[in-house]
């Protein structure tokens, strides 16, 4: 089997070598993918959408149907994840670990033991919880809020410098996986639950999709953003540009969501309980 | 809203998208709304894929512009008279199925049943997606969504079902993969990426033997994702270990489509003249059509679980559609295309019947069946029919397509693919008239046979009896379907098919 | 050998593209541990969204961002000047894609890890025949 595939992989791959010298040269500025379509992108993306990042304006606007199934993709993906792993909590766990935040004494408390779930004085930790690492604690506390803040950046600068939805959602989902791991799971779902994760993942593909069919609604084809010139102090082009704003912080949002969302399934196998 | 027309093939896809988004939302609030939901976008829908059908039968080929941008620039929705007939078709099924599987989804995803219409609705997102894209990368994002749920939805069974869904998702992601680097060869050969422009530059590059493998990685990647016989492997256990709502949902589904866009690829994108005339790959692809039928019937006949023996028919029907298609004229065109549809039909037949046996049983052994005419005389009649179809009996749709094929391949003059769509007729008659014999002779027996493990546990002591409501309804609709697309099946060829085959057939 | 050379600095980013897929292509049929052939998966993904970005590349232009004045937008733009911007834009869907299955494949190995206590292929098709010792079939 092993040997098997080998020779197969090395047919396969000296096919694929063999049409190399075939393709344009690595930079050929007059290749066909270089001078087809993509000069149109380039030339008529200002005029058209009034967005100067290309990349930008292709992904939200000329091909935006595309950008819309692909943030479909990863909340089908979240949803997946959910869906496989999830154990929905039925039964009270046998015992409970509480620690007295002023003192740092454990508590364990058998099945029907009564603490209020919600206290001020009590802190549910894990039964592997160990005492948190001041200096990463520290660190991450202080690291946080600023990789957050650079996230809503790329996010809102995306039309003029390289970013947009997916890169700012991408890192505003790693801070708080950044915390996750900093902390720990019960933590952060105490912050984020999953309830407002998974909402807020289903509600930035809303945006999109709400979005293109408000266009259609407004008399403009589906996602066709000029549609949105019917409010007030906007034409056409500049429309499209807002509608592109519009749809990345959708996608933003449900990007975000959507990460923390399939980390706490994945670290935590599902349970929500026990995790990192 | 006489508007809104226009809007139509955008509305196909939206619909079902937005419905599985608000189910996501509504479902943490209130669970007894989601099965709502969901069947009122799959009518929608239907309705929707009717009209859109009725319109390009009077106005010819549909072009949509998704945010108003003209063809090569922005991403276009095609919809043309094969597309049009088989999107009906799938909004159908995919609706039936949709109602049929109220009770057994609440049972078995008791806690997840939001997640699971919201995927099922994304799954079928994406089967509409791939039908009406007339854009060769978008093909590639919805042919993921599809699959993405379809891994979760199978895997979510239990047993050995996590496994071939991982097996399924390796597979389905090197066919996938392989695609998209099929449209990135082209994309340099072409620096396009909509189909009709493809195919208009194509021409002026032929000799060369990039745009061949381009070609051949195009199709390779489908035939993973179709299953076509040497690379089936993923299929059979993957739709037997899945739950039986899963089953019945992917199995008349994804094959069918993945087959269409074969078609789509071969057809609008690398035009005829290239795939039939300049390379010589219809020979080889005909012979492994016949492999797949002959080995798909072959294996079939050594299954003792009704699922998996089923699951081998939908691998060799593939092959009679594959086939089919590389003939190369016209009747063994039509049959391929008419074909899918009965297929899909035929196959959500079966399934859903075994799905229904599987649910009263708790069992989904050829064994399980014993008695079966008595306790649910109505699913077997079904069942019955179905069979019947997919053997190729006369007044059942199944017959009409088999006709086509067939004289497809005597006017080919290829002897092999006529033997072995008769083999695999004859293979059908044993399975299914043994299935029958099972049902019909043998009682019903209770713990007759040791039960080594309840095969989807949840369905506790089986109380057997007739199949829920809701099933019933989706099971007799189907047969319904059987003989109304038998009846009508010359004029669907006629009026509808012939009008969408390359005009080189004449 | 100017020629080679030559070939190698035009090629050399499909060769790259060829080697990673084989890489990719043969941990998914040769390993037997499920992560690996994950991760094989994702390098053959990965193989084929270098191939994509590097059809983007131009000589002699910069990153497709057009440079402007306010207000103003009327000077002409070159093509030549910026890089193809349509492959990133692709690319950036197949990332989102790749993450995406990357994740649900995770998920599902967790779920065979859970039921056969290994994510080893050969153990697990032991345990599968062990269950169901009238059933032999290799495949999952």
């Amino acid at each position: 089997m092993k040997r098997l595939g080998l020779i197969a992989i090395i047919i396969f791959g000296g096919l694929l070598f063999s049409i190399t010298f075939e393709l344009p040269d690595l930079g050929d500025a007059s290749s066909p993918a270089s001078t087809h379509v993509s000069p149109y992108y380039i030339e008529h993306t200002l005029e058209d959408t009034s967005v100067p990042n290309v990349v930008t304006a292709i992904l939200a606007d000329y091909r935006g149907y595309d950008t819309l199934f692909e943030t479909a993709v990863i909340f089908s993906a979240g949803l997946a994840c959910f869906f496989l792993l999830r154990i929905p909590e039925r039964k009270a766990p046998k015992a409970r670990f509480y620690r007295h935040l002023t003192t740092g004494l454990t508590l364990r408390i058998e099945k029907g033991g009564r603490i209020p779930e919600e206290s001020k004085e009590f802190e549910r930790i894990d039964s592997a919880w160990v005492p948190n690492d001041v200096i990463i604690n520290m660190t991450c506390r202080l690291v946080v809020p600023f990789v957050q803040l650079f996230a809503l950046y790329v996010i809102a600068h995306g039309h003029h410098s390289p970013g947009g939805g997916f890169q700012g959602g991408v890192i505003f989902g790693a801070a708080i996986i950044l915390f996750a791991i900093s902390n720990n799971l019960r933590s952060t779902t105490r912050r984020l639950s999953e309830k407002s994760s998974a909402l807020l993942g289903s509600g930035g593909v809303i945006i999109y999709l709400g979005t293109g069919l408000l266009c259609i609604l407004l008399g403009a084809g589906f996602l066709n953003y000029s549609g949105l010139s019917v409010f007030p102090g906007l034409d056409p082009v500049s429309a499209r540009s807002y509608g592109i704003l519009i749809v990345e912080i959708g996608v933003g949002i449900a990007v975000t969501a959507v990460m923390v969302w399939i980390y706490y399934n994945l670290a935590s196998a599902g349970t929500q309980e026990e995790g990192l | 809203m006489g508007g809104m027309t226009e809007h139509l093939p955008a509305i196909i896809v939206a619909v079902p998208l937005l419905a599985a988004l608000i189910v996501t939302v509504v479902w943490w609030f209130n669970d007894r709304l989601c099965f709502p939901l969901s069947v009122a976008a799959g009518l929608v829908v239907c309705g929707a894929s009717a009209n859109l059908f009725q319109k390009v039968l009077t106005q010819g080929v549909i072009e949509y512009r998704l945010g108003g941008w003209p063809p090569p620039v922005g991403i276009v929705f095609r919809v043309d008279h094969l597309n049009g007939l088989i999107l009906v078709v799938v909004t159908l099924v995919a609706f039936l199925n949709l109602v049929a599987s109220r009770r057994s989804a609440e049972k078995e995803f008791r806690d997840k049943v939001g997640a699971f219409y919201a995927l099922f609705l994304l799954f079928i997102t994406g089967l509409f997606g791939i039908l009406i894209t007339g854009d060769a990368f978008n093909l590639f994002v919805l042919l993921e969504i599809a699959s993405l749920t379809g891994y979760a939805l199978i895997g979510i069974g239990s047993g050995r079902a996590s496994l071939s869904g991982l097996n399924y998702l390796l597979m389905g992601t090197i066919g996938a993969s392989l695609y998209l680097f099929g449209v990135g060869i082209l994309y340099v050969l072409t620096g396009s990426l909509n189909m009709v422009d493809i195919a208009g530059i194509l021409p002026n590059l032929w000799p060369s033997s990039a745009i061949v493998l381009a070609f051949l990685l195009c199709m390779g990647g489908l035939f993973v994702k179709m299953a076509l016989f040497p690379l089936h492997a993923w299929l059979p256990n993957a739709y037997t270990h899945a739950p039986s709502v899963v089953s019945s949902l992917v199995a008349p589904l994804t094959t069918k489509v993945m087959i269409y866009a074969m078609m789509r690829v071969a057809l609008t994108v690398f035009t005829f003249d290239f795939a039939f005339n300049q390379i010589a790959v219809r020979g080889p692809i005909l012979w492994l059509a016949i492999l797949a039928i002959v080995g798909g019937s072959l294996m079939a006949l050594s299954q003792r679980r009704l699922k998996k023996m089923l699951a081998y028919i939908v691998v060799a029907e593939v092959g009679y559609m594959v086939g089919g298609f590389w003939l190369g004229n016209k009747a063994g065109m039509s049959g391929a295309v008419l074909h899918i549809i009965n297929d899909a039909v035929m196959t959500l037949c079966v399934f859903l019947a075994a799905a229904a046996i599987t649910i009263r049983t708790g069992d989904d052994r050829l064994s399980s069946l014993r008695g079966m005419f008595k306790r649910m005389p109505l699913t077997m009649a079904v069942m019955v029919l179905g069979g019947l179809s997919l053997i190729g009996v006369p007044p059942t749709c199944g017959f009409f397509s088999k006709w086509y094929l067939i004289s497809g391949g005597i006017e080919a003059g290829h002897l092999g693919f006529v033997m072995a769509l008769i083999i695999s007729s004859l293979v059908n008659v044993v399975l299914f008239f043994r299935c029958f014999e099972i049902g019909y002779f043998e009682p019903f027996m209770r713990g007759g046979e040791p039960h080594s493990a309840p095969v989807e546990p949840g369905y506790g002591a089986p109380t057997v009896q007739e199949a829920p409501v809701e099933m019933l309804f989706a099971l007799l609709t189907t047969a319904l379907l059987l003989l109304l697309l038998g009846l009508f099946s010359g004029q669907i060829v006629t009026r509808v098919i012939h009008q969408a085959l390359p005009a080189v057939l004449g | 050998m100017e020629t080679i050379g030559t070939l190698i600095i035009a090629k050399y980013n499909y060769w790259a593209v060829v080697v990673l897929i084989a890489i990719g292509l043969y941990a998914m049929i040769a390993k037997k541990n499920l992560v690996k052939k994950i991760i094989g998966m994702n390098i053959f993904q990965t193989a084929i969204i270098l191939f994509y970005v590097s059809i983007g590349a131009k000589r002699g232009a910069t990153l497709p961002i057009i440079e402007h004045g306010h207000g103003e937008s009327t000077h002409m733009v070159h093509a030549a000047d910026y890089i193809n911007p349509l492959p990133h834009v692709l690319m950036l869907t197949a990332i989102v894609v790749s993450v995406a299955t990357l994740g649900v494949a995770l998920a599902l190995a967790m779920r065979i890890y859970f039921h056969y206590g290994t994510l080893e292929e050969d153990e697990i098709q032991k345990k599968i025949i062990g269950d169901e010792p009238d059933k032999i079939d290799s495949s999952g």
